[in-house]
């Protein structure tokens, strides 16, 4: 068992490694001089010089790499070339709006997919199930932008509930904080949702047609135990999965949204990093969601044996 | 009054052909501490009998009517909470499946434990004991252990011996067994029966054991009732089912069983003997008697009049035109 998380925890290294190549190329991928597009459109011959002399790109690929993920280790991602401050302090001002849309589209997701996904399975072929799959497609098919604007303009605007935009951080009352991240936490778990749903009603099918849920009934166990607890349990594997790929769609999410709803976290700083040209930011986040990404799927792999006796590894 | 008394049950599965009479007028009873075998080939509606009893059919059927009286109340028309208050704690089931009929995220002992805690309204801790204490019950070797177990550390035997804990955990009236020998090896099937048998007589439960294997029926029932084509066409003890079939049907099925020393001496080796034919389709209407077409002694009467269920024996009961009565009949 230790042996394996060992070894999956090592097999994680190439991947980040991997990542970190290809965000560091990224700056001398785009075209042109990496130098001339730092310095902008005014930028005079010596501006240029002194960028790529401070750069120190007058030295070789690798050397400047090693150079640059030996700071990455040590947490220093070098400084902005927009506001000349060290882009880990920058990040680390963005954290807390990012992380909090996450865990309360999350905790939104779960709580509304997956009673859906039972509901469905449970009644299937019912008009119900029908009704729960058509808001499958819909989560799927609307972009999280229209759905957003629809619900800012509804729910904000017209009724005056919650707030239009904005956030307000979580030491200033858990209240608050959860009002300002509401609807956007909401229009973010949508494709969450009908992600969630539909592998969970897809899973619980299959499993209420096993032979232990009718030992269950035959026990006994009244109908939601026989959901709840006989059957969920055991669809909890596939359902966990796709919880930790979808990490990936609430990360190009939180983009979008944190635009919509001028949360300042680092969704929008990746936006304004994007429109500044300011690589050493973009090259920072870029690497901090993937390395967040590749942690909860490992996570993800090692829940696999507490959810699953029979899984051992 | 007995325990359990069917009446005139008629399940009926609407399918894409038609309707499948998949039970059709069955009555029949059981005795508090009686042990019933119902037998018969596959499709016959045994399994379907037996599912209907504690109303857990897979599939809702087109039309369910007749009664199921279990201690005086007729369990077709008792309301679900009712019915959850029965399943486990006065009817206790076990299936054929073994190897899937126990959960494979649950230990053992939560699994035997929870009939304990939903119906007696145990604790946690007395549930565990009374895990423990039914698993020493089924032979189950060092329970303490084998109670936090999940059941791919189990054999298949030892899972049917884990099932049959969970079926007798609250001390049922009633144990319905569907085929709880059939995916067995032959050596853990006798096993099983012995441990069945042995239950029986310690827990006091009636069994309704359904089951296609005669071998099974001899060694563990007190009475058979024989079924076919969703009808019962033969009851009668034991004993006297084996030593005077009435029925063309049972006969066909007890010339099938193989004997040990009858095939064996080389030369003399005897052919088994089989049922020629097939179950008639029961989505079709039948006329006459349903066994009629495969039946050797099948006279044209048979194909016209679905003969009657008849008293021919003391205590045997028969449908067939031609099946013999004894004068001393009562």
């Amino acid at each position: 068992m230790s042996a394996y998380i060992l070894r999956r925890i090592l097999s994680t290294i190439p991947v980040v490694l991997f990542v970190m190549i290809f965000v560091f190329s990224l700056l001398y991928l785009a075209p042109g001089d990496p130098a001339a597009i730092l310095a902008g459109d005014q930028a005079t011959q010596e501006d240029i010089e002194a960028i790529r002399n401070q750069l120190g790109l007058d030295r070789s690929f690798p050397v400047r790499f090693v150079e640059w993920a030996g700071g990455v280790l040590r947490g220093d991602f070098g400084t902005s070339i927009f506001t000349r401050e060290p882009v880990t302090g920058m990040i680390l001002q963005r954290v807390e709006p990012t992380v909090s849309l996450m865990v309360v589209t999350l905790a939104i997701a779960l709580v509304i997919a997956i009673p859906m996904g039972v509901a469905a399975a449970w009644k299937r072929g019912s008009l119900l199930d029908r009704a729960i799959m058509l808001f499958a497609v819909l989560g799927f098919s609307v972009p999280v932008f229209v759905v957003g604007y629809v619900l800012a303009w509804t729910l904000a605007l017209k009724l005056g509930w919650l707030p239009v935009q904005g956030y307000q951080p979580i030491a200033e009352g858990i209240l608050p904080w959860l009002r300002s991240l509401i609807l956007p936490a909401a229009t973010l778990s949508g494709v969450y949702i009908a992600l969630i749903a539909r592998i969970t009603r897809a899973t619980m099918l299959e499993i209420l047609q096993q032979d232990y849920i009718r030992t269950a009934r035959a026990k006994g166990a009244a109908g939601h135990t026989v959901l709840y607890v006989h059957a969920l349990r055991n669809a909890l594997v596939p359902i966990v999965t796709v919880v930790g790929l979808g990490v990936a769609l609430m990360i190009s999410g939180a983009v979008v949204i944190e635009t919509v709803f001028a949360l300042p976290g680092l969704g929008r700083l990746t936006v304004e990093s994007i429109l500044r040209r300011d690589y050493p930011v973009i090259q920072a986040i870029i690497l901090i969601f993937s390395f967040v990404y590749v942690i909860i799927n490992l996570l993800i792999d090692l829940s696999y044996t507490l959810i699953d006796p029979r899984i051992r590894y | 009054m007995a325990l359990l008394e069917v009446r005139d049950l008629q399940i009926h599965f609407r399918t894409a052909t038609g309707v499948n009479r998949a039970v059709d007028g069955l009555s029949f009873d059981i005795e508090a501490g009686e042990a019933l075998a119902v037998v018969g080939e596959s499709g016959c509606g045994k399994s379907v009998t037996s599912m209907s009893i504690l109303g857990l059919l897979p599939t809702p059927p087109g039309k369910i009517a007749g009664q199921i009286r279990f201690r005086g109340q007729n369990l077709l028309n008792a309301s679900e909470s009712r019915m959850r208050k029965l399943r486990g704690a006065e009817i206790g089931m076990i299936f054929q499946e073994p190897m899937t009929s126990l959960n494979p995220v649950f230990t053992i002992g939560q699994q035997i434990g929870e009939s304990v805690r939903l119906h007696e309204k145990a604790s946690r801790a007395e549930a565990r004991d009374r895990a423990i204490e039914m698993l020493r019950l089924v032979g189950i070797p060092s329970p303490e252990r084998r109670v936090d177990e999940y059941p791919h550390q189990l054999s298949g035997g030892m899972r049917q011996r884990a099932m049959i804990a969970i079926a007798l955990a609250c001390n049922p009236a009633l144990l319905v067994a569907d085929e709880p020998t059939t995916a067995l090896d032959v050596t853990i099937q006798a096993q099983i029966l012995d441990l069945m048998q042995d239950l029986r007589s310690k827990v006091g439960s009636a069994v309704m054991l359904i089951t296609h294997d005669l071998g099974v029926v001899a060694e563990f029932a007190e009475r058979v009732l024989v079924m076919y084509a969703g009808r019962k066409v033969e009851e009668a003890t034991v004993r006297d089912l084996f030593r005077t079939p009435r029925h063309p049907y049972t006969q066909g099925l007890l010339k099938a069983v193989p004997r040990l020393g009858s095939s064996l001496g080389a030369e003399t080796s005897v052919r088994l003997a089989e049922i020629p034919g097939r179950v008639p389709d029961l989505s079709k209407p039948l006329r006459g008697c349903a066994f009629a077409d495969r039946c050797p002694r099948a006279q044209e009467v048979c194909h016209r009049i679905d003969p009657a269920l008849e008293t021919k024996a003391a205590g045997h009961l028969a449908a067939c035109h031609f099946a013999p009565r004894e004068v001393s009949a009562a």
